[in-house]
């Protein structure tokens, strides 16, 4: 799954000389920024909402197999199928089948983070099943066959002008000049797709155990149309997004919105218990065009929800990282980290990136695969004041680095057995204070030997050598601290 | 009131006079001023670069020399080093027979302050008699803000720097992008949060940037220099000790 032959330097060096994706970076994460804490602002009790939201996530995923279990009892009441998914594969394979059985050839497909994890797309297009993307994020991701550079924002790294293009090249219409016109086209060109297909997968944000009910949310009412229009609708859910209780989306439906894209509310949020039924009126004229076989009696219609667990219950059973599955994917760690802002999602290698993806990515792949992004931040913790559930993403970085260099398995970070070596030797120099005194004045005279002008030159030096490519170091002057203290005295 | 000096590695070895200009003030805000010439380092490079079992013998060593102390507070130039013993040492003693340990840890952890916020919420001081002629703005160092909660007390003492016109940049509360080994091991993503850290100090129009922080501070000042801007940093200790 990782997209590309390099490591996260090498990616990040491409992200850095591209000009247009640093602009469409910081105008991007700058206006989630303002909109987010404008609208957290306007929740004077936003702290006590956040405690209380990570209370509830805390309870949920500590007594995991009872909340499951009772969603999965409460759906089938619904008259849904339920269907526990080990890993990415299982998920594939059961979309297939139902495909096949029902004979399917096309499916829409609304933004989800857990189908983009297990690349679903691939799956289903090798198996002969069309999927269309009909977020426009996605969608514009989809023609340019990429991956999503953000949680919520798939396409934040693409600029109007780069998309205009696209479309002009993928869709063979006219170069937009308006985003207005760009919508107008894909809108266009979706609807035909809603209406053909015979099958609807989305994910979701969350899960009520008590009701059995399914929560989307989102802007664009693409998901109102995967869900609604075709005859089946199968959503491919986190074992990690269940909550106990109707009432904790009181909670979850204020942090997310507002810590996402900045919203008070989205201009959609669904709620689905089990297929849908034949309604009055247009709903049940849209339905009946849509079906493939051509007219859907209420029978026909059917709910499949994918419990996905595909590595979820590895965190769940190491204590330390547990926290990591309090996640609502809102993407607000993103767009305040400093690194992120920088290197943009694409550069993580990984589905999800950022600090939240940094935690998790290394705990869904391995962490021979994915160790070296923890090792990626500078731990500056923005992303934990942002984070609606506030999840310590600090502590688990620092806690996954320990886990990387006890595993060895800081393949990806060079200098593995030079940093180790000078690591050993400076901890045995802390230990013994005169050994430390020596020592230092050793470096700083070494430093002064290869100074010119007052600034350390030290090209080709393991790590001072980094430094010094883009900032310099002054030459050390005079002694330590230590030493002048004693000669005052 | 006795206080310990934990002048910290990086300005033990690299600015001595932080530590000197923080003896300074404390000394002429009556305090009795120690330094004890066994302390190293506090382990945090070990320790936010995986290196548990190194990070753990430093910070044994760091609570054998500080537990002997007398002094009624251990104070260090460095939001980033006192947050190091203050919030992530009981990580490093946490195993079931770490009992004993957890209780000299506490003994010197509880007296661990922050310069700044030593002078402010400790001595109840703001105005230290300082004078400095200049436009000045403030970088919050990230341990120090998000760590230790310290955002209002340094502000107060450099308004209250008789000459010093504050002014504060955009985004004072952005990191810099120094990050310990981050900064070597991505040096070039370091250097571009740098960029964008030096843009907004220089657009704030102020002569000289003051961080609590020698850290922050070495990769602000190495930007600077090496973009040939005249802006100046100062960590607040010395800034607090111009006369």
């Amino acid at each position: 799954m990782n997209h590309a032959e390099q490591d996260l330097a090498g990616r990040s060096h491409a992200a850095l000389e591209d000009a247009v994706l640093q602009t469409a970076l910081k105008s991007a994460t700058d206006t989630f920024i303002s909109r987010r804490r404008e609208a957290v602002a306007g929740v004077p009790e936003w702290q006590a909402l956040r405690a209380r939201a990570r209370r509830v996530k805390e309870h949920t995923i500590n007594n995991l197999d009872y909340y499951l279990e009772q969603l999965a009892e409460k759906v089938r009441e619904h008259g849904g199928h339920v269907y526990w998914a080990t890993t990415g594969e299982d998920v594939g394979h059961y979309c297939i089948e139902l495909a096949r059985a029902r004979g399917v050839t096309s499916v829409v497909k609304s933004k989800s983070m857990a189908t983009e994890e297990i690349e679903l797309n691939h799956a289903l297009e090798a198996a002969g099943v069309r999927p269309i993307e009909t977020d426009l994020g996605e969608y514009i991701i989809q023609l340019a066959r990429e991956k999503p550079s953000h949680i919520i924002v798939p396409a934040i790294h693409k600029t109007r002008e780069q998309i205009a293009e696209l479309f002009a090249e993928k869709l063979k219409c006219g170069l937009a000049r308006e985003v207005a016109e760009i919508t107008a086209v894909a809108r266009e060109r979706l609807r035909g797709e809603f209406l053909s297909a015979g099958m609807g997968i989305t994910g979701a944000n969350f899960a009520v155990a008590e009701t059995g009910t399914i929560v989307l949310v989102e802007n664009e009412g693409n998901i109102r149309l995967s869900t609604q229009v075709p005859r089946i609708h199968v959503a491919v859910v986190g074992i990690e997004k269940v909550v106990p209780r109707f009432e904790d989306l009181s909670v979850f439906l204020r942090l997310l919105p507002r810590s996402g894209t900045g919203q008070k509310q989205t201009a959609y949020v669904s709620f689905l218990n089990g297929p849908r039924r034949r309604t009055r009126g247009v709903e049940a004229d849209v339905a009946s065009r849509s079906s493939e076989q051509g007219q859907a009696s209420e029978s026909e219609f059917e709910f499949h929800l994918v419990l996905m667990d595909n590595g979820r219950t590895r965190i769940l059973a190491d204590e330390r990282m547990r926290e990591s599955l309090y996640c609502i994917r809102c993407g607000a760690c993103l767009n305040v980290c400093p690194v992120y802002q920088k290197i943009g999602g694409q550069a993580y290698g990984w589905i999800y990136p950022g600090p939240i993806g940094a935690v998790v990515s290394p705990l869904l792949q391995g962490l021979k695969q994915a160790g070296e992004l923890p090792f990626a931040s500078s731990l500056c913790g923005a992303c934990r004041d942002a984070c609606p559930v506030d999840i310590n993403l600090p502590d688990l970085l620092l806690a996954l680095r320990a886990k990387v260099k006890e595993a060895g398995a800081d393949v990806g970070v060079a200098r593995n057995f030079a940093e180790r070596t000078a690591m050993r030797g400076y901890a045995a120099a802390v230990k013994r204070p005169k050994l430390f005194a020596a020592a230092g004045r050793l470096v700083r005279g070494l430093a002064r030997l290869v100074s010119k002008d007052g600034k350390v030159r030290s090209a080709g030096v393991p790590a001072l050598g980094e430094w010094t490519k883009y900032r310099d170091l002054p030459a050390p002057r005079g002694g330590s601290f230590r030493e002048r203290w004693k000669k005052k005295r | 009131m006795r206080v310990s000096l934990f002048v910290t590695c990086l300005v033990d070895q690299l600015f001595p006079r932080v530590g000197e200009a923080m003896a300074a003030t404390l000394r002429r805000l009556g305090c009795e001023v120690t330094f004890n010439e066994a302390q190293t380092c506090c382990g945090q490079p070990a320790f936010n670069t995986g290196y548990r079992a190194q990070a753990r013998a430093m910070a044994e060593h760091f609570v054998r020399v500080f537990e002997r102390e007398r002094a009624d507070f251990i104070v260090a130039p460095s939001g980033s080093c006192a947050a190091m013993v203050r919030n992530f040492y009981g990580e490093l003693f946490h195993a079931p027979g770490d009992e004993e340990w957890r209780v000299r840890l506490e003994s010197v952890r509880t007296r661990v302050r922050e310069f700044s916020e030593f002078l402010v919420r400790e001595l109840g001081v703001e105005d230290v008699g300082a004078r400095f002629e200049g436009r000045v703005t403030y970088h919050d160092a990230c341990h120090l803000l998000r760590e230790l909660g310290v955002a209002d007390e340094p502000r107060r003492l450099i308004r209250a720097v008789r000459g010093v016109e504050f002014v504060e940049m955009e985004a004072p509360d952005t990191c810099c992008g120094f990050g310990g080994t981050f900064s070597v091991k991505y040096a070039e993503i370091s250097n571009s949060i740098l960029q964008e850290k030096l843009a907004r100090i220089t657009r704030s129009g102020a002569g000289t940037v003051v961080a609590n922080d020698s850290s922050c501070l070495m990769q602000i000042a190495g930007g600077l220099s090496r973009a040939g801007s005249p802006v100046k940093t100062m960590h607040l200790t010395e800034l607090l000790a111009s006369r």
